[in-house]
């Protein structure tokens, strides 16, 4: 992936909102036809890096650059190759999905017949709603229409702000091999995403915190670089059993995930932390107590990167 | 052009598709015109007034009679105690009282003088003062007659005689003056409201980040957000001219390509303001706030109720500032006097003036990017 030229380059860039620094310093690269993915709880800072990037917002130093275009000075010509879906829907409720689609078909000089064949694919499945009008459709419907109101002035580069929240699982699945169509095709695609399962979805992922980047790489990549080992634990008392094993000597990162508790431990080899920890827990009253090593995912580095101080 | 086009046609498709809007367009504001036109008025029709007849001679009985007879008196009460009368003022029970002395027939024969108390209910300053011209009026008609018979019928005539001339509206009929200045009302409230309303429904639903990323030029879209509004308002102005010359009997003296002309401007202003407003808000809730207050100092200071000339002069100096004051004065000249280009031409220029201000204003906040 290196290999590739940049194509899109955030160089340095920084923004604030009174007090709140929103992005501090983010620099990362693109290459043409990647699929990007900026991943981060709330408050990250990717709508902020997206909205920079799209020309709505100005960034209160560093750069942007598309190609030989920058995104301050050229916006313009960055808003005729960028197609944009806002996290909120926001198309007209009160326009059919057809007017909607064609006002921003006409807006952007093209028409729908014109472009209809890089939308058939989503565009199809609303289309024997075409004369309902938006605001009527359900949050799955709403959102194929707004990606096919980004798309239809064929963007080289289509950035989605959490385009599948508060979206069902499986419209979420079909969403994703959705965008993945649109990348065969040639597109760069700019996704952010608070769900972290999304990640292995993305060429490359961004992972981002506080206004930071830490990390942007291959999902695999991160999982395989892992930090020390990652065991689960269950017993039938989950209730305490967070408290306790906080309070285990050894233990450097606790979280509970789920339906079950994760946690690393700052040495100590497998096969003999897990026998301790079960007496451990045995000791205090702990039943049906199942310990085992797990294969981290996206979610356990990204916590456990919040964990460890980053350099800025 | 062509984008200017489609974006109209979205505008006139959302505009319309509102069920709430046809009738807020063009129903309301004949109903405002209607209702306003006739009940706008400081006309006192019936005077309630109690008088006090402590002489019961026949002088007062004539006096009385005076009264009486004119239709803009009811007698309510005829007491011979003061103290009665001043309770139905007190009351709120009448609104004028007459006292004529215990005296009053007596003396008007030896002394050739003689008093009448005139006491208003001045609450309403404007309506007391008009109580007070009838009543004089009443008594000096009342002078004139018993100076003749004093006289034993020589005519007597005062050495200047005035003879009034109403030019414009010679029947003093208030809604003939009304009309015109409630009309420049309705237009305003539509152009502010619906203008500034519109661009902020953009920004409250969100519909504005999709737009922004669009290579819409910015004249387009405010274009796109000026001109169905703007049509709309001439048009509730045509429809407001024909029921004030059917229903009110007023025409259009003047030139209405004028008056069309001179609308057109005033609403650019108007609408302008509208935009400014809607840059400056960021809910339908705090446009519509922001809407009023502009709204309410620009009508009160407007001269539609009362006349520019007797506000304190600070106010008048407002005024300069003030759009509606300029439409309205025209709008009654042209509509009353027929007064032509070469009449309204200064005032048609500081609305010009304005017009442009404003818009270069406008355009300049609304900003695509934050």
């Amino acid at each position: 992936m290196k290999t590739l030229p940049a194509f899109i380059r955030f160089n340095q860039i920084s923004k604030h909102f009174g007090e709140v620094k929103a992005l501090q310093y983010v620099s990362l690269e693109l290459a043409e036809g990647e699929l990007m993915g900026f991943i981060g709880p709330d408050g990250a800072g990717k709508t902020t890096l997206l909205r920079i990037f799209t020309s709505l917002m100005l960034p209160d130093s560093g750069s942007v650059t598309l190609g030989e275009l920058d995104v301050v000075t050229d916006y313009k010509k960055i808003r005729q190759i960028v197609g944009y879906m806002p996290g909120r829907f926001s198309l007209y409720p009160d326009l059919t999905v057809e007017e909607n689609l064609h006002f921003y078909a006409r807006i952007f000089n093209t028409s729908l017949k014109q472009n209809y064949h890089l939308i058939r694919d989503i565009y199809g499945q609303i289309e024997p709603f075409k004369k309902r009008r938006a605001g009527d459709l359900s949050g799955g419907m709403k959102q194929k229409l707004a990606l096919s109101c980004a798309l239809i002035h064929h963007p080289r580069v289509l950035v989605l702000d959490e385009p599948t929240t508060g979206v069902d699982a499986v419209s979420r699945m079909e969403f994703w091999v959705l965008l993945k169509s649109m990348q065969q095709q040639g597109i760069t695609i700019l996704v952010s995403t608070p769900y972290m399962d999304e990640a292995a979805q993305c060429d490359r992922v961004a992972l981002m915190d506080h206004g930071k980047v830490m990390v942007v790489e291959r999902p695999s990549v991160i999982e395989d670089n892992y930090p020390g080992q990652l065991f689960s634990v269950k017993t039938n008392q989950m209730y305490r059993l967070l408290a306790e094993l906080e309070a285990y000597p050894e233990v450097k990162h606790v979280f509970r995930f789920g339906e079950v508790i994760h946690m690393t431990f700052n040495s100590s080899k497998e096969e003999e932390i897990v026998p301790l920890i079960k007496d451990y827990l045995k000791q205090r009253n702990h039943e049906q107590i199942s310990v085992s090593r797990i294969k981290p995912g996206i979610e356990d580095c990204f916590l456990s990167m919040m964990e460890t101080p980053q350099k800025a | 052009m062509k984008k200017l086009f489609y974006i109209l046609q979205k505008e006139f498709i959302q505009v319309f598709r509102d069920k709430a809007m046809l009738p807020i367009i063009f129903i309301v504001p004949a109903v405002q015109l209607l209702v306003l036109s006739y009940t706008a008025t400081f006309e006192i029709k019936q005077v309630r007034l109690v008088v006090v007849d402590q002489d019961l001679s026949v002088a007062s009985r004539e006096l009385i009679s005076k009264f009486s007879g004119s239709s803009f008196y009811s007698i309510i009460d005829q007491v011979v105690d003061y103290s009665e009368a001043a309770e139905f003022l007190e009351r709120g029970k009448a609104d004028q009282v007459v006292v004529i002395e215990p005296d009053f027939g007596r003396l008007l024969v030896t002394e050739k003088t003689a008093e009448v108390q005139v006491i208003t209910d001045a609450i309403n300053g404007s309506a007391a003062s008009l109580m007070n011209a009838y009543a004089t009026n009443i008594i000096i008609d009342y002078n004139r007659e018993i100076m003749v018979k004093l006289t034993s019928g020589q005519a007597v005539s005062l050495p200047i005689h005035i003879q009034p001339l109403f030019w414009y509206n010679p029947e003093l009929n208030y809604i003939t003056f009304m009309v015109p200045g409630i009309l420049v009302l309705l237009v305003t409230i539509i152009a502010l409201f619906l203008g500034s309303m519109n661009l902020v429904k953009e920004k409250e639903i969100g519909t504005i980040e999709q737009i922004n990323v669009t290579p819409i030029k910015k004249y387009q879209f405010i274009a796109g957000k000026l001109i169905p509004f703007w049509l709309i308002a001439n048009i509730d102005l045509a429809i407001g001219l024909l029921l004030s010359y059917f229903v009110f009997k007023i025409p259009v003296i003047g030139s209405l390509w004028l008056l069309f002309g001179v609308a057109s401007i005033y609403l650019l202003a108007v609408l302008s303001i509208g935009l400014v407003i809607s840059t400056l808000s960021n809910t339908m809730q705090q446009a519509m706030f922001i809407s009023w207050f502009f709204l309410v100092i620009f009508i009160l200071l407007s001269g539609l109720f009362t006349p520019i000339e007797s506000m304190p002069h600070w106010a008048q100096i407002l005024d300069y500032g003030n759009p509606v004051a300029y439409f309205i004065k025209i709008n009654r000249m042209i509509m009353l006097k027929g007064s032509g280009w070469s009449d309204i031409q200064e005032n048609v220029g500081i609305l010009t003036v304005f017009a442009i201000v404003m818009f270069t204003f406008a355009i300049a906040r609304y900003r695509k990017t934050s």
